[in-house]
């Protein structure tokens, strides 16, 4: 069990190792001549006004807090579903009142216009 | 027969063997083994992403009635290696208003989500790197690691189509995340378990795209808005934000963004054929040579969509994915376990 979580380690290393090599690699193969308009910011041949970092748009936090939600459910959900079949109808009980919990708060999100792209 | 079946599973065998001959401790065994997995795993992305950059644009070609590219050896077969060469030897441009450490860090890191995917998936009889028990549960941990790096690589640049571009990919990942989640979920009730071998061999009688054709209607929409790809590619959607994420990036940084790209496809592929389609069980060929063949058919298809239909809206993407996947997928893991319990149980209660 661990040995199979260290390899999972090994290939998380390796992968960074692999990205890094490539960027330097092309670092030694490449002509590198930077001058000033080359590094300017592109905009399509626009001079940049201010820079990027700006606030965020509402929705975007708004869609992040229902995912939140659903991500914590899965959570709970996947475990269920492994024991599923030997919980019998306790399981299909239980399954129907999560689910109802879940949906009444899905629908007062979806009521209160957290779902709207504005 | 036996032996072309098994043959990969022989080689690591041998090396296993070897390596225990040459007289290394059992844990520096694994270590050793653990480095084999990384570099086939490594080679399997370069050559899968190497094969079907150009499959895409020989099939885009043929799809709209051109050729596609057929200069650089036979038939064009060579181009996606000229390609790699000159990407190679690109100059690598990094603008002068970007934040440099995370600009440089996020091709770096996108590598990584794809790579630890790729490590539990079953290319055959026994051929997972690692068959861990939690299977699908990780490798959905695991995917939906890859907004990190894109919205690094959105924000560092330092740009505004970058950064409009990454928050569309984070607001289109976590979205279609869900129902991507309770599409295999279905699955999961059947077999009950998470391994991924296990899921292959309850299939042996009937391939669970028969079982759930809804979660696989699901799974296939989510997987082209989760790898970004037409009509979901609205964080790169060329007309509007140049290239999105991707604006600011040149040379080998972008080559790695777009060789992530593919074998993120390429993923996906695989763990469609895995859930839904008897992953490499088959008659007569090789369990690896079935496998193969069927996610090239998968990735054959998600081609021909990307090449189908138009770019979706931003609202249209948002309230499609919330409004009727998500209740929709939850209607489907509802149905799916009262169906599971009726079949083990009956209709007495």
């Amino acid at each position: 069990m661990l040995t199979q979580y260290s390899i999972v380690g090994i290939l998380f290393l390796g992968a960074m190792a692999f990205g890094a090599f490539t960027i330097v690699l092309s670092r030694i193969l490449q002509s590198h001549r930077p001058y000033p308009e080359k590094l300017e910011t592109y905009e399509c041949g626009m001079e940049t006004q201010g820079t990027a970092w700006v606030q965020f748009k509402t929705s975007y936090f708004l869609y992040a807090l229902v995912f939140l939600i659903f991500d914590i459910e899965t959570i709970f959900l996947y475990p269920f579903a492994v024991k599923f079949q030997s919980l019998g109808l306790f399981a299909i009980v239980e399954m129907f009142i999560f689910f109802i919990i879940l949906i009444i708060g899905f629908w007062y999100a979806w009521k209160e216009g957290a779902l709207e792209w504005q | 027969m036996e032996f072309l079946n098994n043959i990969f599973v022989y080689i690591a065998q041998w090396i296993r063997e070897t390596l225990a001959a040459l007289g290394f401790t059992p844990v520096w065994v694994e270590m050793g083994m653990g480095t084999v997995y990384l570099v086939s795993i490594l080679g399997v992305c370069t050559l899968a992403a190497l094969f079907y950059v150009l499959w895409e644009r020989k099939l885009a070609g043929y799809i709209q009635y051109r050729p596609g590219p057929n200069r650089l050896g036979p038939n064009g077969w060579f181009q996606t290696v000229a390609d790699a060469i000159k990407l190679l030897t690109k100059e690598d441009v990094v603008p002068c208003g970007a934040d440099k450490p995370v600009h440089l860090l996020a091709p770096v890191f996108i590598f990584v989500p794809t790579v630890l995917a790729l490590a539990v998936v079953p290319f055959g009889k026994g051929m997972a790197a690692i068959d861990l028990d939690l299977g699908i549960f990780y490798l959905i941990a695991v995917t939906s690691l890859s907004t990190i790096p894109i919205f690094m690589g959105g924000w560092g640049s330092n740009n505004k189509y970058s950064l409009l571009g990454a928050m569309r990919a984070v607001a289109q990942m976590i979205s279609y995340e869900i129902p991507l989640v309770f599409s295999l979920l279905g699955v999961v009730l059947i077999t009950g378990t998470l391994q991924l071998q296990g899921i292959v061999a309850a299939q042996s009688n009937i391939w669970f795209v028969f079982l759930q054709p809804v979660a696989f209607l699901i799974f296939i929409i989510a997987a082209t808005a989760e790898t970004n790809r037409a009509p979901f590619d609205l964080p790169e959607g060329e007309s509007e934000l140049t290239a999105g994420i991707y604006t600011e990036y040149s040379g080998m940084k972008w080559a790695l963004f777009f060789l992530a790209e593919y074998c993120n496809l390429f993923i996906v592929s695989a763990i469609g054929v895995t859930v839904f389609l008897g992953g490499w069980q088959g008659p007569l060929l090789p369990s690896w040579v079935w496998f193969l063949i069927k996610t090239h058919l998968l990735f054959s298809f998600f081609i021909w969509i990307r090449w189908t239909f138009p770019r979706i809206r931003v609202d249209q993407l948002m309230n499609f994915g919330w409004k009727f996947l998500v209740p929709l997928s939850l209607a489907n893991v509802f149905i799916t376990g009262i169906g599971v319990y009726i079949y083990y149980n009956g209709l007495g209660w």
